[in-house]
């Protein structure tokens, strides 16, 4: 099997990623951030700060330059709005000095009003076909519950942070980002700079997971304060920060209603949902948690209303299979009930609905039957006939997947060797050795006489944002293009073309997940999930196996122990840290089957290929829920799911001993798992 | 001056007393191998060997370090092409136990650890000499088959 080609380099500590970039004098730079969730700025003096040896510049709100941010915000504002809000920032000549000096600074600041519980509501989206009411009332069988889940947050171990350095009045950034181009583009914007004079360099990074597709302020201040310098400046978030300020997935409150008749099928879907926005809308990661709903089943009546609520912590941003990983807990928590009170199996009433076309844009997808073709994969690999307790079921669709114009690609020949050259970025899902194969294929040339060049802005061949799970089938057709024309002439270039305009691409999975609750403890154990998806032709299936492995990981995460605990009347995160924010460790993990098959989809494009970064986490947590309720007859629908829950409600009416502390409905503060 | 020996070589280190060995390797002496993923011994990003011990470098001190034996995945490999890798580092690529790749060096420098003091480890040691390295790509199960290659040829 392909192995991946940074494989060496990153196994031996050669791989230089962002924090790793060393420039001569070099400084280190730190972010002063608010204590506040919400107060006015009203007097900073950074003159100790800059005083002390070793310090080489300073930006704060007074001293700063005037550039505008997210919801007419500045860069350094006079308001902060959560705890963690950025409020000055220095560069000294260690990380070490860099941190005395923070603390030099003197901030006073007047306490506001705040809300970090339910917050305040902004705008709402309304997606609606049919009528829900005549759905419901032609319904034999209702399902009407509230489910909720909790904040998570990306903790990619490379945290948020570059290496800015000028060159006259040129600017290169090596970031970490998932979106060398989104970066160049914003923060020239922001610096008023044409954006070819600024660069983007990102030959590996730590991992992102959707928070890092956009700009941060982070980027722009370490650009002033290398200006200022003079010198080049390293600012990476620590962990901390990297908690507080660099994105989350939003709580949610989704109240669901489902009717079907006898022989299930769907009558009306009906979902009111209220999700966590935090302080700022920072652009790029619109939760959509209406788009399942709509279509994952065949249903003439649904409706789907989703707010924002304004709060004062960070702001939430995609992560990924963003909305769909939330929803889909819900929906298919939901389904599971409706199941329960049809008394039929899970798995046949989800064959009876499932959709074969897009109902909101009322056309046929590119590969109708893939999701009947992964619900029966991976029933059969589960053996989900075979009687036991505690198995549970879950299907998942995603709006992306298919990839979509504008890119670029160019593949150059030369002594035997192929030059691939392309304006993404490696964010760990192996697009480097994806398209090598391609390329390979194409030129008929091995693998090892490919050379992929990728993640720099500078030759200026534009690539996508790695998000949506859309990299592969973007950049693959492309490319094979590219590569056809080198072949005939040495140097090809290509566009990639439009997708087909009467069919909608799609990709879509199911997951049977196997597990045990420890009826004394209320301990989860996650023994086997099995997961099939759509993903097209796979080009890799070692690539595409981790994929599928790392998405079901973090979502037993996300199931059982993941949850930003907030504390209400102080207003901020209580388990800002990889201590207490409990990401899965290698003790939480046991079985996971990949049962993924290739199915090329020759209708979205001429290689058949789909993206399947997002797919995997998105039916994780529903599937587990929907096993502890087999294996126990207690149904949580409040992620994560943890001990606390699990017990009261397996001793309901009796006193356990989390009575005493507070209850973790949604808001409320509880040490996740504690 | 600190006396270090690192990776077979001997190396000082001028760095004040509140600087960590994790600092020191990536400022003083550009080994920038092992990672500062927490800086609070939570993820094991940095996990180098301390005299043959598996040690977060973020919760070292490097003056404590004087006259001691540090080595870090830069020093697992003997020389620099794939012919010459450690076996661990060939069975991590050969399971794709990685995706990112940023906690890598820690889990491969904490199962080195292991295999030095058990060569043939149970699946029981291996997970437990896992269980403090974090891995947010979720490649937990690549990189308990990459452990389990090089136990088992």
């Amino acid at each position: 099997m392909t192995t991946r080609l940074e494989g060496p380099d990153k196994v031996t500590g050669k791989a230089v990623y962002s924090s790793d970039v060393r420039l001569p004098g070099q400084l280190y730079a730190k972010i002063l951030r608010s204590p506040h969730p919400h107060a006015k700025v009203l007097r900073i003096d950074t003159s100790r700060a800059e005083a002390l040896a070793g310090v080489r510049a300073v930006v704060s709100a007074m001293n700063g330059p005037d550039i505008s941010w997210h919801d007419d915000t500045r860069l350094l504002d006079s308001t902060v709005r959560y705890v963690g809000d950025e409020v000055a920032a220095l560069a000294a000549d260690s990380e070490e000095i860099a941190q005395d000096a923070l603390r030099l600074i003197e901030v006073e600041y007047l306490p506001l009003a705040f809300d970090v519980a339910r917050g305040k509501a902004g705008d709402s989206k309304v997606q609606e076909r049919g009528n829900v009411l005549t759905g419901l009332r032609e319904a034999d069988v209702t399902v009407e519950e509230t489910y909720t889940t909790g904040t998570a947050l990306h903790n990619a171990l490379e945290s948020h942070g570059c290496t800015a350095v000028w060159d006259g009045g040129e600017l290169t950034l090596y970031e970490s980002t998932q979106g060398i181009f989104a970066v160049r583009d914003e923060v020239a914007e922001k610096l008023g700079l044409p954006k070819d004079q600024v660069r983007v360099i990102t030959p590996h990074m730590g991992g992102g997971f959707g928070a890092k597709q956009i700009a941060w302020k982070h980027s722009v201040i370490a650009a002033l304060l290398a200006k200022r310098a003079g010198r080049p400046v390293q600012l990476m978030l620590d962990r901390t920060e990297e908690n507080l300020a660099s994105g989350s997935r939003n709580a949610t409150r989704q109240h669901v209603r489902i009717g079907a008749k006898r022989d299930g099928t769907l009558t009306a879907i009906d979902a009111r949902i209220e999700f966590q926005s935090g302080a700022y809308k920072v652009g790029g990661e619109d939760s959509d948690l209406t788009g399942t709903y709509m279509t994952l089943y065949r249903c003439e009546n649904v409706r789907a209303e989703q707010t924002s609520m304004k709060t004062n912590a960070g702001a939430s941003v995609a992560f990924r299979g963003p909305g769909y990983v939330e929803a889909n807990f819900a929906l298919e928590s939901a389904m599971d009930e409706l199941a329960r009170k049809l008394g039929m199996d899970p798995i046949d009433l989800r064959l009876r609905n499932y959709a074969v076309r897009d109902q909101s844009e009322d056309k046929p997808y590119t590969s109708p039957q893939s999701l009947r073709r992964c619900i029966e994969r991976v029933a059969e690999v589960f053996d989900w006939k075979r009687k036991r307790k505690g198995i549970g079921f879950a299907a998942h669709d995603w709006l992306a997947g298919g990839g979509w114009p504008p890119a670029t690609v160019e593949v150059t020949l030369r002594a035997g060797r192929a030059e691939v050259l392309v304006g993404v970025q490696d964010i760990g899902t192996g697009p480097r050795t994806a398209l090598a194969q391609i390329a390979a294929a194409e030129l008929g040339i091995p693998l090892d006489a490919v050379d992929v060049r990728l993640g720099d802005t500078k030759p200026g061949l534009y690539g996508p944002t790695s998000s949506g799970s859309t990299t592969l089938a973007t950049i693959g057709p492309a490319l094979a293009e590219a590569a056809r024309k080198a072949k005939k002439t040495g140097h090809g270039r290509a566009e990639r073309g439009e997708n087909p305009k009467d069919k909608t691409i799609r990709t879509c999975g199911a997951q049977c997940a196997e597990v045990e609750v420890d009826l004394e403890t209320g301990e989860v154990t996650v023994l086997r999930v099995v997961a099939a998806h759509d993903c097209g032709r796979i080009i890799n299936p070692l690539l595409v196996a981790s994929q599928v492995i790392g998405g079901v990981t973090q979502g037993i995460g996300f199931a059982l122990c993941e949850e930003r605990v907030m504390d209400e009347r102080l207003g901020e995160s209580l388990n800002a840290n990889l201590e207490e924010y409990k990401v899965a460790t290698v003790r939480d993990i046991r079985e996971i089957v990949n049962a993924t098959e290739s199915m090329p989809d020759l209708e979205a494009n001429a290689l058949g290929t789909k993206g399947i970064g997002e797919p995997p986490i998105i039916p994780t947590a529903a599937a587990i829920a929907n096993a502890i309720f087999d294996a126990t007859g207690v149904r949580i629908r409040d992620l994560p799911i943890t001990r606390d829950k699990l017990l009261n409600e397996l001793n309901q009416g009796q006193t356990t001993f989390s009575d005493n502390g507070a209850r973790n409905k949604r808001g409320l503060s509880l040490i996740p798992g504690s | 001056m600190i006396p270090i020996r690192i990776n077979g070589s001997e190396q000082s280190v001028d760095a004040e007393p509140r600087r960590t060995l994790l600092d020191a390797l990536r400022h003083d002496l550009g080994l920038t191998g092992a990672k500062k993923a927490c800086d609070m011994g939570n993820c094991g990003a940095c996990t180098v060997h301390l005299d043959g011990r598996a040690v977060y470098s973020c919760l070292v001190l490097a003056v404590d370090c004087a006259g001691r034996e540090v080595t870090t995945i830069e020093g697992l490999a003997a020389g620099s092409n794939e012919g010459s890798l450690h076996p661990l580092q060939r069975a991590f690529i050969e399971a794709d136990a990685f995706q990112c790749g940023y906690c890598t060096p820690g889990q491969i420098m904490s199962l080195k650890a292991l295999f030095d003091r058990t060569p043939r480890p149970s699946d029981e040691d291996i997970e437990r000499a896992l269980s403090g390295n974090l891995c947010r790509c979720g490649a937990y199960q690549h990189i308990l088959k990459a452990a389990r290659l090089v136990r088992d040829q």
